[in-house]
């Protein structure tokens, strides 16, 4: 029987797996997390609002065809080392409560893999966004859905996507009063995206205006072609400059203004998480504006047996993330992708590529951005590297730039900073690089006694 | 309702929170000295490492990622 491991138990993960059992194969799922959902279906049994969940009846429905198929699931698993061999791929994990020091050993030897490792937030530097009451969006949104708590009790949403209008639901919901949902691109930019061809949009729009609907309801402003440029505060955050943007995300001179606050929540789009993929040899396209995993038709990547679903391959979002995973385990576990069961799926990913071609047209972040950091802001947050630091150092290979400066080196390894320190970079007229930040030969932290007590142990599969 | 211990200070929170969201939760919004001055969550989701805390005598546990046990002892991390 085929063994497929999946990497991730978000949304194109779970679709992996219900993919993989319907072909016939037996399936291993890792996940970091607590339970599985990912960050779209991030929940806890007793402290979530059901209000701030989105298609649960479809992460049930998943969930349970995990429970009832020939599956094993490991929450709580930080893979940190993933390779492909002669016979299929290996997969190391630790196993147990978040950066615990004795966590157990798992070792996943498979068959064929799918990855899906998912995004995180890309929040781009601000002045002053190292000052405690700063988040990202998708903390704001993670601490309201799996905690119950509000990031603060005045909180300006600024960034740039659709993202940002359940953000900014659900803190009201958990009690915050949001003083406004500042998006960066421009009406015309927004227009040129989700207008044309509206009949291909089908429940996307509905789904827009019902945000929009409950931003109302909660009297909460929606403004486009506006940002945070500055943080203002002197232990914490005590409020905001806000500035209207030009298409090119460039501050207009002259029409700053302050607004009162104690938090923010950042969120100008989405970075993929690459290690795994590029630890299985995994081809990549693009540049520093956004680096994905490539695939073909049968969501298979250059790398013999390892396929890839979800955020990894473009930010798409959930509906394409499902698609892709149903696709991408099926075909793991040996089926074909004329199957009739995947007439469904084949046609849903077309549907939500074209959406997202559309979302990056109206929210896709426009290199003016820059134009709102100064010398002095801190862009790598982890080592307090400054613009300015990184700019003297453009014309140097970006390994020797790190070296130089730190930046990317502390403990995130780059995973917050890595796109805006390549952007100031390319700005400042340094050679672009080939995978940039995106490599990391350990895949999650993991502590150095844990993989030592490793080489004592031979890890059963 | 779980209760835990913050540099010695007592602090409330849900059955299941983590400890950022039992942190977050009594008001508190930094727990850890930079060399930029304090920082708590940032991320949220355990890519940024801003919220680390020693939990229970073991260093460099996320407070966005591991669950509050009653009794848990959380310390301040400074980097030097």
């Amino acid at each position: 029987m085929t063994h497929v491991a999946i990497l991730g138990g978000g949304p194109a993960g779970l679709a992996a797996a219900q993919g993989a059992l319907a072909a016939g194969a037996r399936v291993s799922l890792l996940d970091e997390g607590d339970r599985l959902g990912g960050q779209f279906w991030r929940h806890h049994e007793r402290l979530t609002d059901p209000r701030l969940q989105h298609g649960w009846h479809r992460f049930e429905r998943l969930r349970d065809a995990l429970a009832r198929g020939d599956a094993r699931v490991h929450v709580g698993a930080s893979v940190w080392s993933a390779e492909a061999t002669d016979l299929g791929v290996r997969l190391r994990a630790v196993v147990g409560a978040a950066d615990a020091d004795a966590r157990t050993a798992v070792d996943v030897e498979a068959d064929a893999v799918v990855v899906a490792t998912g995004a995180h937030d890309l929040a781009l530097p601000v002045p002053g966004w190292t000052l405690p009451g700063v988040t990202t969006a998708g903390a704001a949104q993670a601490l309201a859905k799996r905690d119950g708590v509000a990031v603060g009790r005045r909180t300006v949403v600024s960034g740039a996507g659709p993202f940002l209008l359940p953000v900014a639901q659900s803190l009201a919901l958990v009690g915050s009063d949001v003083v406004g949902v500042l998006e960066a691109s421009r009406i015309t930019a927004l227009a040129a995206g989700w207008l044309p061809r509206p009949w291909e949009l089908a429940g996307k729009a509905g789904e827009f205006l019902q945000y929009a609907g409950g931003l109302a309801r909660h009297r909460i402003p929606y403004r486009t072609g506006s940002g945070v440029v500055r943080v203002l505060g002197d232990e914490r955050v005590e409020g905001v400059v806000v500035a209207a943007l030009d298409a090119d995300w460039h501050p207009i001179v002259g029409t700053e203004r302050e607004v009162a606050c104690d938090a923010v929540a950042l969120g100008h789009g989405f970075a993929p998480r690459l290690e795994a993929a590029l630890a299985l040899g995994c081809d990549l396209r693009g540049d520093h504006r956004g680096r994905f995993v490539v695939v073909d038709d049968a969501q298979r990547t250059t790398t013999a047996q390892v396929f890839a679903a979800g955020e990894v391959t473009g930010i798409a979002g959930a509906d394409a993330a499902l698609a892709e995973g149903a696709v991408a385990g099926f075909l793991a576990a040996g089926g074909a992708l004329g199957d009739p069961r995947l007439r469904g799926p084949v046609t849903a990913r077309r549907r939500a590529r074209a959406f997202a071609r559309r979302l990056e047209r109206a929210h896709g972040i426009r290199p003016g951005w820059t134009a709102w950091v100064d010398d002095a802001t801190i862009v790598c947050r982890c080592e307090a590297v400054t613009r300015r630091a990184i700019a003297e150092r453009a014309d140097v290979p970006l390994r020797a730039m790190r070296l130089a400066t730190r930046a990317g080196l502390g403990p995130c390894q780059g995973r917050t900073c890595g796109r805006a320190v390549e952007a100031i970079v390319a700005e400042a007229g340094g050679a672009p690089a080939s995978v940039g930040f995106d490599r990391r030969p350990v895949l999650a932290p993991v502590r150095i006694g844990e993989v030592a007590a490793l080489a004592a142990t031979d890890p059963a599969t | 309702m779980i209760r835990i211990t913050v540099d010695g200070e007592p602090v409330r929170g849900r059955d299941g929170q983590t400890i950022a969201g039992v942190l977050i939760g009594a008001g508190r919004t930094a727990w850890r000295t930079s060399q930029t001055g304090d920082r708590g969550v940032f991320c949220g989701i355990g890519v940024c490492h801003d919220c680390l805390v020693t939990v229970n005598g073991v260093e460099g546990v996320r407070a966005c990622r591991r669950e509050a046990v009653d009794g848990d002892r959380i310390e301040r991390e400074a980097r030097p």
